[in-house]
């Protein structure tokens, strides 16, 4: 992103690098580049490994001094397995709340991690970390979440197998370095038995307005539940889904293999909801297109000229506009040069923490709607 | 069929009542199992029902359960016990009330009490069937920058009977989804567990084929 308004890195958090040396903020995240298969309707995919090192205890009951010598032992391995050309590494627990948010919001860390526990002893936050590949910030392996090691690989699109391909051989390359918890009969061993087995979880990012719009969104999360798939919002566990944005995952990771859980999300079951979605836009457009072109055309408007936006409002037209490029409705000149991509990029800068680091300064959340509708604005000027 | 084993595909034939955390718990096990358990088993023939005495990992004493506590019927035993970790001294009751265990050692600790509620939380999956650690397969020495530098004689022959082991859990595991699959009459998904039974037999000819899709 050479934009100028793009948020700049003031440092690279917790890394010890100097600004500059890492540009983590200003690189083309992976998850917004809008290609790949069924990408009008998948924004993402993304893998997921739990991993945990023979005779470490767990999270719950190691003490600080275990936490940081599990932190170093993951890290050590995971920087030295040759597994990524170029890594950043961040030590969360020293991290500043911003720099902590502006990975959330990347979709580098979980809230959990962010967030962290108090020591046990009351010497200061739990040890805890990060390391991301980049430049295209697709590998993300935190160390000391819930489980020792949590590995993730994101591409765009629907590309659940070519993920897994690489998450798989990232995690061989783990392994030749350390031994991991492991029993014939639960396989991989996690902190929470809702993960033994794989220990992978398989997730897709799906944009469905159409859905939304012709009220048949909740016949999917029926049918979701129906297939122990979970259903959650943009930001993972506990968030809501803005922007009629839904992350689908699995649930089940004892008693099926890679092969059998990659195949039900990927042939089976994605596809007929990315089918089903397009079904619904075609709908919208032969059936009510007055209808979906003004809610796209408001949207667009309220983009254009708002000059107060709150996060949630500017998600929600921003679906809406991304659907209306989709289709082909958007025909205004000042957006001939609009694409999807475009949309994605400002899904992620009108965040909190983006903005302010856009911004370059502390902003309360009156200030931040002021921010947010400016840099919007200016955005799509320059866009056009 | 009667009752399945709580441990494997075996009917079970052993039924044993424990009292944990001041709750019973009925073990459903097959004679091989209970063994394992370290159960008594009664001579003589037909289901035997036993009221375990002896604790199925090691255990910490608690208090004697109150007479108001215990349902009607079973006696109640002279003294409660709750299987406690033998590594990081987790108790199952902290597990219970955090949803979370203490180490890798609390699963093979709480094994009895965990398989049924995993099973239950994993739609019916009771053992892994994916991917193995290649380190584990092959017995080899970790890479120059493993933690674990060097690797005992003694250790690689735990390797490989642990790797044997896994094999057999898998191939039941897998006999049990083709068993499904056949009631269920899909011979396509069936067709594809019967060629990973066979691969797990032969597993020299893994390298014919691609590991994974």
């Amino acid at each position: 992103m050479s934009d100028s308004a793009a948020p700049r890195p003031s440092g690279e958090p917790g890394s010890g690098q100097k600004p500059g040396q890492a540009p983590l903020f200003d690189a083309m995240t992976e998850w917004l580049r809008a290609e790949g298969d069924c990408a009008d309707v998948v924004m993402s995919s993304r893998v997921r490994l739990a991993r945990n090192i023979a005779g470490h205890k767990f999270g719950t009951r190691g003490s600080r001094h275990e936490r940081q010598n599990t932190l170093e032992t993951c890290r050590d391995c995971v920087l030295n397995a040759g597994i990524a050309t170029r890594f950043i590494w961040c030590d969360v627990h020293d991290a500043s709340p911003l720099d902590r948010t502006l990975l959330v919001e990347r979709h580098l860390i979980s809230k959990q991690l962010s967030k962290g526990r108090a020591s046990q002893s009351g010497a200061g936050e739990d040890p805890r970390g990060v390391a991301i590949g980049l430049p295209d910030e697709r590998l993300s392996i935190m160390v000391n979440e819930e489980d020792h090691l949590r590995l993730q690989l994101i591409r765009s699109g629907l590309a659940l197998t070519s993920a897994w391909r690489q998450l798989d051989e990232i995690d061989d390359r783990i392994e030749a370095g350390v031994d991991y918890a492991y029993s014939p009969r639960f396989g991989y061993l996690t902190a929470c038995p809702t993960n033994v087995g794989t220990g992978l979880r398989m997730s897709v990012m799906l944009h469905l307005p159409g859905l939304r719009l012709t009220r048949e969104i909740d016949k999917v999360k029926r049918a979701a539940a129906d297939m122990s798939l979970a259903v959650r919002g943009f930001y993972g566990e506990g968030s809501d889904a803005v922007g009629d944005l839904f992350q689908l995952s699995n649930q089940t990771t004892l008693g099926k293999t890679e092969a059998q859980i990659l195949d039900d999300m990927e042939r089976q079951i994605v596809p007929r909801i990315v089918e089903y979605e397009r079904i619904s836009r075609r709908e919208l457009l032969s059936q009510r297109r007055i209808g979906v072109e003004d809610h796209v055309m408001r949207a667009w408007g309220l983009l254009s000229n708002a000059r107060l936006l709150g996060t949630e409002e500017a998600m929600q037209a921003l679906s809406l506009v991304r659907l209306g490029v989709l289709l082909g409705i958007i025909k205004d000149k000042s957006a001939q040069n609009l694409d999807v991509r475009h949309i994605n990029q400002l899904l992620l800068v009108i965040q909190p923490a983006h903005l302010q680091r856009a911004v370059g300064k502390d902003l309360d959340q009156e200030q931040r709607k002021v921010a947010r509708a400016t840099l919007v604005r200016t955005r799509i000027a320059a866009i056009g | 069929m009667g009752t399945k084993c709580d441990r494997c595909d075996n009917e079970a034939t052993v039924h044993a009542l424990r009292r944990i955390d001041g709750h019973w718990v009925e073990r459903h096990l097959c004679e091989s199992c209970a063994s394992t358990e370290g159960v008594d088993i009664p001579t003589g023939g037909g289901p035997v029902i036993v009221e375990l005495s002896k604790p199925v990992v090691t255990v910490a004493a608690t208090q004697p359960p109150t007479a108001s506590a215990a349902p009607p019927g079973p006696p109640a035993p002279a003294m409660g016990r709750l299987p406690v970790c033998i590594n990081c001294k987790t108790s199952f009751n902290d597990f219970k009330q955090q949803g979370m265990l203490g180490c890798p050692e609390c699963y093979r600790c709480f094994e009895a009490f965990l398989g049924p509620m995993i099973e239950r939380a994993q739609e019916g999956g009771v053992a892994h069937v994916g991917k193995t650690p290649k380190r584990l397969l092959s017995g080899a020495p970790a890479s120059p920058t493993s933690v674990h530098a060097s690797i005992e004689p003694a250790e690689i022959q735990r390797r490989l009977a642990l790797a044997a082991e896994q094999n057999a859990v898998r191939v039941k595991a897998l006999q049990r989804q083709l068993d499904q699959a056949i009631a269920a009459e899909q011979y396509e998904q069936a067709a594809k567990l019967r060629d990973e039974m066979r691969r797990l037999a032969n597993p020299a000819a893994e390298g014919e084929s691609p590991r994974h899709v």
